[in-house]
């Protein structure tokens, strides 16, 4: 039975139970302090152009936006406050060379003209604003017209998770023939690949055109946070390890406002199913995952986890529709228990969940990490080397291909500036040359895992999660098999290289001492199957699983199946 | 570097590849000097032309055909646009245009490759300037028509190994326990007078005479009778391959083969049924009694159980290629492309492969029982059963040298018909016998290997490169459709082995992760949710659709390898100065050797 009232949920019950531990965060930064987010602008070298305001303490401007963000300098307080902080550009991200994405919250479609024309009067000024120096160009993107909807996004995801309930194996095999007319029946992939080239083209705006990118949406919670969010896994790589993808999700997602609440359904407060927004972008990051290994600090399994997660009444992360929201219901609560202030858990204390040896299937032992900043510099070196980070293509000498780029670009500017386009240019309006081309010159190089990274949206290369929606049907399990069998090998030779570390300093001290130490004996891994660390289904034999029907007519070729391989009357022959 | 004696003929990117050197001008060109050359391979013309590449658009180069290979490098590009293909994957050559054709770039010619692409160059106009390269490409593609030796015969590279001695029949069945009280080693067949499709050598049930033997030969389409592929260790259980009985419309019988498959059921000491697999639909199998052909019916063989595997013909799988090259190539289909591969039905038949070999494997080892495989001539659909039940149940076979042996014994040795299927240098591009049955196997063979990433020693690139010399007619290891021809022609004395290019050069086909085990029996999960099309291969002509090589997980394994060997070397330093320094003290540690071979029989 599923609680239908906020408070019921188990996570009040377990915040005033559990033992209040604040240090397990991993690093992650939540985003509720003004200093969080002057931090993260500082970090992108966003500062220049933009501030962070205070004007919605006490929730003055609205209670879906947060209590601190991000706007261009030159946005009045007064504007903010005019009409709760819709039509207001709102910033997200700084690209390393200045461009920045940001997003807006439109206004609802108005039927009296009059309000309809001051509204219009007023997104032309914020237009005019920051369409002037320093932001010079910027490029609109209604993501409600350019990206499915809500709604097609719902059906295809229930769709598609029904191809995943399977009763028995009967089913699975009935329906394995099928699999992929099903699977492309569902538009699930489809979705997917849409949104990866949405991303892709907001890339190369800030990237390769040096525009600034405002994403358009009603709410600017849902679409908005997918793609600004996958637009900073693929050019920031801060955004790759584990506390900078947990600190992108507390911003765009938890603290920006993502009616999680409502979008799970997880109250069951209308017949629909969930709008499975937040999931959309677990996909697409996983889909970069699995073809760039080496760029992530994470695995696929921490994805999996997170999004289990997502459904784990014990944190508070993915509960709430907004920080609004979590701060009524938690000081809600700390009046009513009156001792001291009342704290949910998050979810990123992974501990709460996992054990250190369950922890270790999060990380990826693959990682190309890069080598990390003096300790004793801390606190400045965290900026420095992050910045760096994500600045892989600006190198002190630009190259010839940068130079062409710049050229390139400025004619755009000029262009562009010279028809006044500043406003709605749908990227389906524009010659989809320059995509393909940023896309295509981009895959022609080697890939810096530290650098920009563009996922391959051709449709082979965009794949079912397999660990999320097989992991739980026995059928497809590979017994000792599947990617698993490579990273426990990894681990094992990961863990030998430590212990013969250990055994190194061992002898080093022994030349002193004179010790003599029994060596560790290497672990020896299990075979696994290909469903760990999630299912363990050991099958008492080792009988192969085996299709229970399998051929479908070849209609088509009928012709062709009836003939003999090779047409030789052996009749002759006796 | 670039015309070193081995070229880098294999690699990925044939296409596009960039030259070592970089040719900012046409004017320090010289025009040999960069064309890669395998020794006896002879240059016979060169030509402007323009490469009408898919991808890249029209590029000027320049065409070098050898007897050998087709060489192209652009003149413009920085860096040059490279293409390296052996003539013997040329399957169609076709004018386009005429004298009169209007349109850039319409007068040319098109090549139709065995490998996945096409290849379109135009030419000028002018004074037939594709009449002499039309006429030198189809005498060296297609030799086989013009009456010249394959290449094989014409190569004079060395390799440090020789790829002819991987295969002895006699100690691969003796690496199997082979002969023992059941089973005999034969040589009637030794001048192919049984079975002119049949190896010299065969294992044949103890208790059946040769003169039975002959018997049987008479009721089995083309005499290839039931022989042992394989004998499981612990139960004795065997996997036997033939051809279809000659049963024919009247349901003819014949007691030499009942009781021959009856000695044969008898040979493991089971009781229960002799299990037949006939690789063919049901429907196939009843059509073929119209010709003669036909199953082990109930009456006859009481003691057999006949199950039918559904696998298609040579027909179907060709089309089933065909429709997969039109959705890869050059461009991959962009909407719908489940529904396309889907229609080609490519990856349903390599389910219902994979489906029968698992069935026959499980059938030898849980179920205890001997299994005969069969489909009409059991050179195709049976070597792919067989070979890969074998590849499921024997971890040796999974060794580079295993799979060697593997390919050598079920498809090279027992006839299946690589000229035929492949049309080595025969310009009869429409030939109905032309078939990618071997393709398929060895897709079988990477699906398995991409759902059980540490269980073969060979890489992608291995599998890569056997294919790609399927076609090549670089070495002789593929060339004619039976041992007796190969004997004829005098191949292992006049060609060179693929084996020693693959085994003088072992490290760039090994599996970094490859985990040695014994005897254990490895069923791939034969779903469409795990398989998936060979995108490396099948569309590894597109520059857009390419994987990264090196492989990055690979590399960070290699990368944690060398780190682990130079612990174990510096510790092995430091315990020789400790121990020198206190002689009485190691007793009882470990030698990093000793330590080294412990660390490496993980799993």
């Amino acid at each position: 039975q599923t609680p239908k009232l906020l408070k019921r949920l188990f996570l009040f019950s377990y915040a005033s139970a559990a033992p209040n531990n604040t240090d397990g965060r991993n690093q992650t930064v939540m985003f509720d302090t003004l200093e969080d987010w002057r931090d993260e602008l500082e970090r992108t070298k966003g500062n220049v152009k933009y501030r962070t305001v205070t004007t919605n303490e006490g929730y003055r401007v609205s209670e879906k936006l947060p209590l601190y963000f991000v706007v261009p300098i030159c946005i009045s307080e007064e504007s903010i406050l005019k009409y709760e902080g819709r039509g207001i550009p709102i910033w997200c991200w700084s690209c390393h060379n200045g461009a920045a994405l940001l997003k807006m919250s439109a206004f609802p479609k108005e039927q009296d003209d009059s309000t309809s024309q001051m509204q219009k009067a007023f997104l032309d000024g914020i237009y005019k604003t920051i369409c002037k120096p320093p932001y010079e160009l910027l490029k609109m993107d209604d993501l409600s017209s350019s990206l499915p909807s809500l709604q097609d996004i719902q059906t295809a995801y229930t769709r598609f998770k029904q191809l995943f309930f399977i009763d028995n194996s009967t089913d699975f095999w009935a329906t394995d023939v099928k699999w992929f007319s099903l699977l492309e029946s569902t538009n699930w992939l489809e979705i997917i690949r849409r949104v990866l080239k949405k991303a892709i083209e907001v890339a190369e705006c800030l990237e390769r055109q040096h525009t600034n990118v405002l994403l358009i949406e009603e709410s600017a919670t849902d679409l908005c946070c997918v793609i600004s969010s996958l637009v900073q896994v693929m050019m920031d790589s801060y955004s790759r390890t584990k506390s900078g993808f947990q600190s992108l999700i507390q911003k765009e997602w938890v603290v920006g406002g993502h009616g999680f609440l409502e979008r799970c359904n997880h109250l069951r407060k209308s017949e629909k199913e969930e709008a499975p927004i937040f999931l959309l972008l677990l996909n697409c990051v996983w889909q970069l995952v699995q073809q760039y290994p080496p760029a992530f600090e994470f695995t696929e399994t921490y994805l999996t986890v997170l999004s289990d997660s997502l459904y784990v009444p014990v944190f508070s992360t993915f509960f709430f529709n907004s920080q609004h929201q979590r701060d009524t219901s938690a000081s809600g609560e700390s009046l009513k228990t009156q001792s001291g202030p009342f704290r949910f858990l998050t979810v990123w204390d992974w501990s709460v969940q996992f054990d250190p040896k369950a922890q270790a299937f999060l990380n990826n032992p693959f990682y190309a990490e890069k080598p990390k900043p003096d300790k004793s510099q801390r606190k400045t070196a965290r900026f420095k080397h992050q910045r760096q980070l994500s600045l892989p293509l600006t190198q002190p000498k630009p190259s010839t291909k940068r130079g062409f780029f710049r050229e390139e670009t400025d004619h755009l500017i000029k262009n562009i500036l010279g028809k006044r386009i500043g406003k709605f240019i749908n990227s389906s309006d524009e010659p989809p040359n320059s995509f393909r081309e940023f896309y295509e010159s981009w895959h022609s190089k080697p890939v810096d895992y530290h650098g920009l990274l563009l996922p391959r949206i051709d449709g082979p290369e965009i794949k079912v999660w397999a660990q999320r929606y097989l992991r739980w049907i026995p059928e497809a399990q590979l017994h000792g098999g599947g990617t698993i069998a490579i990273t426990a090998k990894i681990l094992d030779l990961m863990e030998e290289v430590q212990s013969l570390q250990v055994k190194m300093d061992e002898e080093h001290s022994q030349a002193v001492s004179g010790d003599v130490h029994s060596i560790s004996t290497p672990r020896n891994s299990a075979r696994l199957s290909s469903l760990f660390p999630f299912a363990l289904l050991q099958r008492q034999s080792v009988k192969p699983a085996l299709p229970t029907s399998t051929w479908k007519d070849l209609e088509d070729e009928d012709d062709l199946v009836k003939r003999d391989d090779e047409f030789v009357d052996l009749s002759g022959d006796m | 570097m670039a015309s070193s004696s081995t070229p880098k003929y294999n690699s990925n990117s044939l296409e596009n590849s960039s030259s070592k050197r970089t040719l900012k001008d046409g004017t320090n060109w010289e025009q040999n000097e960069e064309i890669p050359r395998l020794p006896g391979e002879t240059r016979v013309t060169d030509k402007d032309v323009i490469y009408m590449c898919p991808f890249n658009g029209p590029v000027k180069g320049r065409v070098y055909i050898t007897n050998y290979r087709l060489y192209l490098r652009s003149v413009e590009n920085d860096p040059a646009v490279v293409l390296n293909v052996p003539l013997g994957v040329i399957s169609r050559i076709e004018k386009m245009g005429g004298a009169s054709s209007r349109g850039e770039n319409s007068y040319g010619l098109d090549i139709t490759c065995k490998d996945m692409r096409n290849l379109r160059f135009a030419l000028k106009q002018e004074g037939h300037s594709r009449r002499d390269i039309f006429e030198v490409l189809t005498k060296y593609a297609f030799p086989q028509s013009h009456n010249l030796l394959f290449f094989a015969f014409l190569n004079e590279e060395k390799f440090s190994e020789n790829g002819w001695t991987v295969y002895n029949p006699m100690s691969e069945y003796r690496r199997q326990g082979l002969p023992n009280e059941q089973w005999r080693v034969t040589f009637l067949n030794e001048h192919y007078g049984l079975c002119d499709t049949y190896p010299s050598l065969l294992v044949v049930p103890y208790n059946a005479t040769d003169d039975d033997l002959k018997k049987v030969a008479a009721f089995r389409s083309r005499n290839r009778i039931p022989v042992l592929s394989w004998i499981h260790p612990e139960t004795q259980a065997v996997i036997m391959r033939c051809s279809q009985p000659l049963v024919g419309m009247s349901g003819k019988r014949n007691k030499d083969d009942e009781r021959y498959l009856d000695i044969i059921r008898e040979a493991n000491g089971q009781i229960s049924k002799l299990t037949i697999y006939d690789a063919r639909p049901n429907v196939n199998a009843v059509a073929n009694k119209a010709t003669g052909g036909g199953y082990e019916g109930e009456d006859a063989y009481p003691n057999a159980e006949l199950f039918f595997l559904d696998i298609h013909n040579i027909h179907v799988m060709r089309e089933s290629l065909k429709k997969l090259k039109d959705i890869v190539y050059p461009n991959v289909e962009e909407s719908h492309w489940l529904s396309s591969l889907e229609s080609t039905h490519w990856l349903e038949h390599i389910k219902l492969v994979l489906t029968g070999a698992i069935q026959v494997a499980d059938k030898v080892s849980s179920g205890r029982s001997s299994v005969l495989v069969h489909c009409s001539d059991g050179w195709d659909r049976t070597a792919q059963l067989t070979s890969l039940a074998m590849l499921m149940l024997d971890s040796y076979y999974r060794t580079i040298e295993g799979f060697e042996v593997l390919v050598q014994k079920e498809w090279i040795s027992f006839g299946h018909k690589f000229a035929s299927r492949i049309g080595h240098g025969d310009k009869n591009h429409a030939d109905a016998d032309r078939s990618p049955i071997f393709l398929q196997f060895i897709d079988c063979v990477w699906q398995m290997s991409k759902q059980f990433p540490t269980a073969f020693e060979f890489n992608e690139q291995f599998l890569i490169t056997i294919l790609d010399h399927l076609y090549s007619c670089r070495f002789g290891t593929f060339l004619y459709n039976s041992e007796s021809l190969r004997e004829k022609e005098k191949v292992s004395e006049k060609t060179l082995s693929l084996w020693s290019l693959i085994n003088s050069e072992k490290s760039k086909y090994t599996n970094p992760f490859y985990s040695k085990e014994l005897n254990r029996a490895l069923y791939p999960v034969a779903s469409m949710r795990h398989l998936e099309l060979w995108v490396n291969y099948y569309i590894r002509w597109n520059p857009r659709i390419r994987q990264q090589q090196p492989n990055p997980v690979e590399q960070r394994y290699m990368e944690l390898l060398a780190l682990r060997d130079d612990y174990i070397r510096r510790l092995e330093e430091l315990q020789i100065t400790n121990n020198s320094k206190i002689p009485n003290s190691s007793a009882s540690s470990t030698s990093p050797s000793q330590m080294m071979s412990q660390l490496q029989t993980h799993f």
